[in-house]
């Protein structure tokens, strides 16, 4: 927690979490593989481009390798957090902020100025970083380098050698392992080389949009554009299996994993964005701030995100639907009845039936935004002609784009990372999140159960939570913590050094157990106890 | 509505404290000089091996503590006038109260070595003792070697920590075998391995003789009293067991032997004033074969959580469940529940059966009765097992053979760990059918 800065006096950093001069060496490796694409952003390429990017790319990895091995493989398995409070780059030091400020300034540079990467513009040839990975993309799907074939690349990177990094690390916990190595290959296969090679076998006469077929609606919040949907239908029988396939992901195989699994199947062994955060995030899971208010400010910040992000796609599909029943059934009236109906059906569902496991708050929220969209749906009925509401349509979507899908997702979510923590995207900006978020609270089988009175409050749970929960609170309550923030990595249970956490799928009965007395103590205490 | 003054912030305090609070709308302070909020006392070494700050070992935000009408004051408590009830502070403030709980805790153990106050020396336990650590051992520049007296829990704690600084440590351990007051000596074994395979100088059955001083009064080198043997170092961490902190009581007339005594209810001799936690010692015999101190982070909260009880209005008498523990010995995590005894306690009732991993520091040790075959207590190493379970299958008095047929039930390693279920019911059944023979 990082309430009451004051810095007790004698409990200072020490001098001696230096580098070991191997550390040093691989580090060196690294830093060179980076400064070179560092150049090259500044056209500075002494060779041949493929031989040059490969070779950055060698470097960077050995690198981090390298200093994993030199980490931790002369030390035994175990938890590694050794010195994590002292260094500079996972203490918000000077280190942190730099790497934090040029995290920053990179995503500025890939969302609004790629011309910088050296994209080539109006059908000029690409120059600089983006250049430097001309062949390989021409190798992989035929076409020149864009600025995101450049970040994909390097994400996808990025992913595998710390994910590396990350198993050697939890080399003695098998859950760790077993979700990196998923992440790994959901980043590998289906976010870079599926979509890659779908779009190798586009020709003149068959177009299919990149799909990466795990990032699913409101993640993918461009996934009912009026262009996409239209390329999709162009595409056949194909298209238009995917085209289904992003619809019931959603609606049905979303629903029913999470209901057996919770939201970690999706969120900490899929997600790409979650699977960053897992691995060249880990070193700053600790900076999530864990206070009571900054949880208050979460549920509301994430949650308008699920509202803008609805009513946004709401107003897009509205505006390219048809009026005309005759021509095509789903016209813009029918489509809003259907989404107000389904809206109506969720939250009533959960007000008969779930209204006891929400807090006094969460109801009012609910109520809330239940009103507001409502109200929004209705406007849409009732005004038929094209200029939707309060917005322009497009303006929505542009706007949508540019908050929540660059600035919020790319520049803080993970620019970030040294200063807020490595999920501050999934914590407070993620609407698919929210969305499993709410179906693990109120349907599902998962939870983290608390080993009856052995807790000794001693706070490595917390101060390791990724997602800012307060572990610590209901473990030391003998409580199991159900949150809908809950990404189930599991580390809270890797770092107890008693033994107390337990992620688990168990029936619903006693899943939420609020408890007065800790196991351990006079039965009849805790008998009379529980039942006051 | 009366006043509730509790002296020591500890878990024991603050339990107390919190269910007083749930409990009645008395008003309620907490007095402590040592710190200025509720921390967690076994977390104090992951500050010391950057795992956490400060900050993090505190399990409440400040505003809890208003929201919940607890007045905290930090000052030390010099006296306890227990005719006018009333206890004098350091700083010369005096306070009333309607009753009164010492939860003052424990302190390190010294026993009068030649040396034990030098500069450089010190024990583990409590806040400035972590503060003075910093100071005396920032790194393996000051302290060249460290030397540890007292194998127990706060022992090998503190040899991890110095550890996690590359400081050479030396080990010294009374018992011929680490813990093996406490454990089964094929477990103590699996230990000492794991002690010595972090690169710890462990000497076993190894007293303490004296601490040599050097010019400026500061440790220079300690004396081991069977060998001789003179190992020259910067520091000395004392950790041979800590003992109940009775000074104030003591000094007020509070009964007292070892620790502040008090009855079933927790009371002391003196009306409306208790004792729980690590500084109290029962009279009476306590269920389950308890003992009348058990310095423990459990036993302290289940003593505020009782106490809070009878302050509130329903007189209840302490009576905790089945003994259960954990801990951790550098990566080997310990879960006990029930009773293992070691081989010098073992009562010829008791029967054990002991398994270990071939390689991998897992180990496991169940006992029973050798008469009914009733389960007794059950050691894990490196597998957890659900609390829950093993406190209901006491309770009901489960026979071994029941405990092994339903072993997979208790486990609670994470998922996709490797069960070893199969691997301990085998060689159980095994030992238990010859036995039967």
């Amino acid at each position: 927690m990082n309430y009451q800065q004051s810095k007790s006096v004698a409990i200072v950093n020490p001098d001696t979490y230096g580098l070991s001069t191997q550390q040093k060496l691989w580090l060196g490796f690294g830093m060179i593989g980076l400064i070179m694409m560092l150049l090259a952003g500044f056209n500075v390429t002494i060779m041949n481009s493929s031989i040059y990017m490969v070779l950055a790319m060698t470097l960077i990895s050995i690198g981090v390798i390298g200093y994993s091995r030199a980490s931790y493989n002369h030390k035994k398995a175990g938890i590694k957090n050794d010195g994590v409070t002292f260094k500079s780059i996972t203490s918000r030091g000077v280190l942190g902020w730099l790497t934090g400020i040029a995290l920053t300034g990179f995503y500025i540079i890939l969302y609004f100025y790629p011309t910088f990467l050296g994209l080539g513009t109006k059908g000029a040839s690409n120059a600089g970083l983006v250049a430097l990975f001309d062949p390989f993309s021409k190798w992989l799907n035929g076409n020149p380098a864009s600025q995101w074939f450049v970040y994909g690349t390097l994400y996808t990177l990025a992913i595998i050698i710390f994910g590396l990094k990350f198993i050697l690390k939890y080399r003695h916990d098998q859950y760790q392992k077993l979700r990196t190595i998923s992440v790994m290959f959901f980043q590998l296969g289906f976010a870079f080389l599926i979509p890659e090679l779908m779009s190798r076998l586009n020709s003149d006469t068959f177009k299919l949009p990149y799909v990466d077929l795990k990032s699913i609606w409101p993640l993918n919040y461009y996934n009912f554009d009026k262009y996409r949907v239209e390329s999709l239908i162009d595409a056949g029988d194909i298209g238009l299996a995917l085209l289904i396939f992003s619809v019931i992901s959603i609606f049905i195989i979303t629903p029913i994993l999470t209901y057996k699994y919770g939201k970690r199947w999706y969120c900490s062994w899929v997600c790409g964005c979650g699977g960053l955060a897992e691995t060249a995030g880990d070193p700053f899971r600790q900076l999530s701030d864990k206070r009571l208010s900054i949880w208050k400010i979460e549920r509301w910040i994430i949650h308008s995100v699920v509202v803008f992000s609805v009513l946004m796609t709401t107003a897009v599909i509205h505006s390219y639907l048809g009026k005309d029943s005759s021509t095509y059934w789903l016209t813009k009236s029918v489509f809003l009845l259907g989404v107000g109906g389904l809206l109506t059906f969720i939250f009533a569902w959960v007000m008969i039936f779930k209204r006891e496991a929400l807090a006094k708050d969460a109801k009012y929220g609910a109520f809330g935004y239940f009103v507001v969209i409502l109200a929004l749906m209705g406007l849409f009925v009732f005004d038929q002609n094209d200029h939707l509401f309060f917005f322009k349509t497009s303006e929505l979507r542009r706007t949508y784009g540019f908050l929540i899908g660059s600035v919020f997702s790319g520049v803080i979510g993970t620019g970030f990372y040294p200063i807020l923590g490595s999920r501050v995207w999934c914590r407070f900006g993620c609407p698919m999140a929210a969305i499993l978020g709410f179906q693990q609270r109120l349907f599902s089988r998962f939870r983290i159960t608390t080993n009856g009175g052995q807790c000794i409050s001693c706070g490595n749970c917390s101060t390791y939570c990724e997602m800012g929960i307060d572990v610590r609170s209901y473990a030391q309550k003998g409580e199991n913590i159900v949150r809908s923030s809950c990404v189930g990595c599991g580390v809270c249970s890797a770092v107890c050094p008693r033994g107390v956490l337990k992620l688990e799928n168990g029936s619903q009965e006693g899943r939420i157990n609020p408890t007065e007395v800790l196991l351990g103590n006079d039965v009849d205490l805790i008998k009379l106890m529980n039942q006051q | 509505m009366g006043h509730i003054v509790i002296v020591g912030n500890g878990i024991s305090g603050v339990t107390a404290a919190r269910h007083i609070r749930k409990l009645s709308n008395h008003r309620i302070t907490i007095i402590s000089g040592e710190s200025d909020y509720f921390f967690s006392r076994t977390a104090l070494m992951y500050v010391y091996m950057g795992h956490m700050s400060f900050e993090n070992t505190q399990p409440y935000e400040p505003h809890f503590w208003t929201k919940n009408r607890i007045d905290l004051k930090k000052s030390w408590v010099n006296l306890i006038d227990h005719k006018d009830k009333k206890i004098l502070l350091e700083n010369g403030e005096i306070m009333a109260y309607d009753k009164l709980i010492l939860a003052t805790g424990s302190k390190p153990n010294k026993f009068g070595w030649p040396g034990q106050d030098l500069k450089g020396v010190q024990g583990l336990y409590t806040k400035q003792d972590l503060e003075q650590l910093e100071i005396s051992v920032p790194n393996n520049k000051v302290c060249k070697r460290a030397v540890i007296i007292g194998g127990g829990l706060i022992g090998i704690e503190l040899a991890e920590m110095l550890h996690s600084r590359n400081i050479p440590v030396t080990f010294l351990v009374r018992e011929s075998s680490f813990w093996n007051s406490v454990l089964p000596d094929s477990e103590s074994a699996v230990l000492n391995d794991h002690i010595l395979s972090h690169g710890i100088d462990l000497r076993l059955s190894a007293n303490l003789k004296e601490i040599h001083s050097n010019d400026q009064g500061a440790v220079k080198s300690i004396e081991i009293a069977e060998t001789g043997e003179i190992i020259p170092c910067d520091f000395v961490g004392l950790t041979a067991g800590v003992l109940p902190q009775i000074e104030l009581a003591k000094a007020s007339g509070i009964a007292t032997n070892q620790g502040i005594l008090v009855n079933r209810f927790l009371e002391t001799n003196i009306e409306d004033v208790y004792a729980i936690g690590d500084c109290a010692e029962q009279q009476d015999t306590l269920p389950h074969g308890r003992r009348s101190i058990e310095a423990v982070w459990y036993t302290g909260r289940m003593m505020g959580e009782t106490v809070a009880q009878t302050i509130s209005g329903h007189k209840i008498a302490y009576k905790p469940g089945h003994w259960f523990n954990s801990a951790k010995f550098f990566d080997i995590e310990y879960q006990t529940y029930g009773i293992v005894n070691n081989a010098l306690n073992k009562p010829k009732s008791e029967m054990q059966m002991h398994w270990k991993h071939p390689e991998k520091n897992i180990c496991i040790t169940v006992s029973y009765d050798k008469n009914d075959k009733r389960f007794i207590g059950i050691n894990t190493f490196g597998i957890r097992m659900r609390h829950e379970v093993f406190d209901r299958w006491l309770n009901e008095q489960r026979s071994i053979e029941f405990v092994l047929d339903h072993f997979v039930e208790a486990q609670f390693d994470p998922e996709f760990f490797h069960s070893y279920v199969n691997e301990i019911q085998l060689v159980f059944t095994t030992i238990l059918s010859k036995s039967n023979l």
